[in-house]
């Protein structure tokens, strides 16, 4: 006989799967509007911010239900704490979304277009990273969620690049000082996305595995 | 944030009402003015410590609580809107039925003559008509799978979570509207356990139920609304996810949290 708690935990985690498909399209949006200049689709995705939102409420709300209600333990036990955190962390990367099409929205409008410099690499990075964290949430892949980890260093290090690239680019043509802010915030904001990503990643690795690798711990008796 | 569910848009039915009961042992004053509803098709929680008197509320829905010498009830009962009081007592018993504490089949009787026993009682005379009762009691029971092939065996070579289910099969044969369940789970395993549970779970799309338990937990994780009981009195009631999140009151709280006293 099927517990009816098996049903609602199944709920509740195929919520927080529409949750990261709705910030996966914010997140992707928003880098279109920066790729392609384009402060339509950046206008979207600060008025898509609401239904994350309000999915983060709802998700947050069934997580209450189950810890008061059910009594979860082991492996469901990890699982609902698990989803407490994601559910945190997408409605955050959602965060960084906006910000991120709110840069689009004011580099449309600066004078003149800066090259873009590590931010296409960047993003390419993030939107693959969000991608993978997303599938080990939904297939329980320890593996999956290891390999998001590793990319992680990847997108310190270009954001790190970044900040050397502006101060030369506004160095050399002080035009660009608006625009090399922006790029500079854009790339603060992915590198941000990165750390959440890692985040939902250690989170499955946590509950497939009850092992507990942020900060990065190491297992010891 | 915890947030309150959004009240339902019509207001749901009221299988069974309270009005002011008054239970008496003798001198003992035992349930002192009871006042609430039960929702049809919903499964209500009786929660409290000890000689709260919740076993004593229950047994006064389906008039057991007077075949107790020197016991008095006062106040009203309702099933339907109908009191209970003025109805007689054999068709109260058959419209509310009742699961105790011990699995209790009839010790004699086979597998199926346990379930097959209120309808015989109640006259019904017609074979095949009784073998679909019996079997649609045991399936809605989720005791069919594990019986169909030992109908004829004793009721009581059953395992004890077998023999409960037994038992709501029975309870469910006469085709009642509410089910009164007094510790239901108590004496069981917690496998047998959870299948009780889910049976309630399952059972409140066609019956309204109401459960007493000392398992605080059991009524969180079964019912729709918990009343809390203590020294007869009501102190209480609202829905679970309320009761065991936000408890208005700070004795409900202190009960549930394990401070009391």
């Amino acid at each position: 006989m099927e517990r009816h708690f098996q049903r609602d935990l199944e709920q509740l985690k195929s919520n927080v799967i529409k949750m990261g498909s709705l910030v996966e399209q914010n997140l992707a949006d928003a880098l279109e509007a920066v790729l392609k200049n384009d402060a339509t689709t950046a206008s979207k995705v600060i008025s898509a911010d609401g239904a994350v939102n309000k999915m983060e409420i709802e998700i947050d709300n069934g997580v209450v239900d189950l810890l008061a209600l059910q009594q979860p333990v082991a492996s469901d036990l990890r699982l609902i704490l698990a989803i407490q955190k994601i559910n945190n962390d997408l409605e955050r990367i959602g965060d960084h979304a906006v910000n991120i099409a709110e840069s689009a929205y004011r580099l449309v409008e600066t004078p003149q277009e800066e090259p873009l410099l590590e931010i296409p690499n960047m993003a390419k990075i993030a939107k693959e990273m969000f991608q993978q964290a997303l599938d080990a949430f939904i297939h329980l892949n320890a593996q999956l969620a290891q390999s998001v980890l590793e990319s992680d260093d990847r997108m310190d290090a270009l954001n790190r690049g970044m900040n050397s690239q502006v101060i030369r680019m506004i160095k050399k043509d002080q035009k660009t000082l608006e625009g090399g802010l922006e790029l500079l915030r854009i790339s603060r904001n992915l590198e941000r996305v990165a750390d959440l990503t890692t985040n939902i990643a250690e989170e499955v690795i946590f509950h497939t595995q009850a092992r507990i690798v942020k900060h990065h711990a190491t297992e010891k008796g | 944030m915890l947030t309150q569910d959004a009240p339902p848009s019509a207001e749901p039915r009221m299988k069974i009402t309270a009005k002011d009961v008054h239970c008496y042992f003798g001198p003992v004053h035992a349930i002192k003015g009871i006042t609430f509803a039960m929702p049809e098709h919903s499964v209500v929680a009786i929660i409290g410590p000890s000689g709260c008197g919740k076993s004593t509320f229950l047994r006064s829905i389906n008039r057991m609580h007077e075949l107790v010498p020197n016991s008095r009830i006062t106040g009203t009962l309702a099933l339907d809107g109908e009191d209970i009081y003025g109805m007689d007592a054999v068709v109260v018993r058959k419209r509310i039925g009742m699961v105790f504490q011990k699995p209790n089949p009839f010790p004699t009787m086979s597998i199926f003559d346990n379930v097959a026993a209120g309808l015989r009682m109640n006259g019904m005379r017609d074979k095949k008509r009784i073998t679909e009762i019996v079997e649609r009691s045991l399936q809605q029971a989720a005791l069919w799978n594990e019986v169909k092939d030992s109908l004829s065996k004793s009721g009581v070579s059953l395992s004890g979570g077998q023999q409960q289910r037994l038992c709501i099969a029975r309870t469910l044969a006469v085709s009642p509207e509410v089910i009164l369940m007094d510790e239901p789970a108590s004496a069981l395993d917690p496998i047998s356990t959870a299948k009780i549970e889910e049976l309630i779970y399952e059972l409140k799309k066609e019956y309204t139920i109401a459960i007493v338990t000392h398992n605080m937990q059991q009524a969180a994780r079964v019912s729709d609304h918990t009343a809390f009981f203590y020294m007869g009195e009501l102190v209480e009631y609202d829905v679970t996810k309320k009761i065991f999140t936000v408890p208005a009151k700070k004795q409900t709280e202190d009960y549930i949290t394990g401070r009391f006293g």
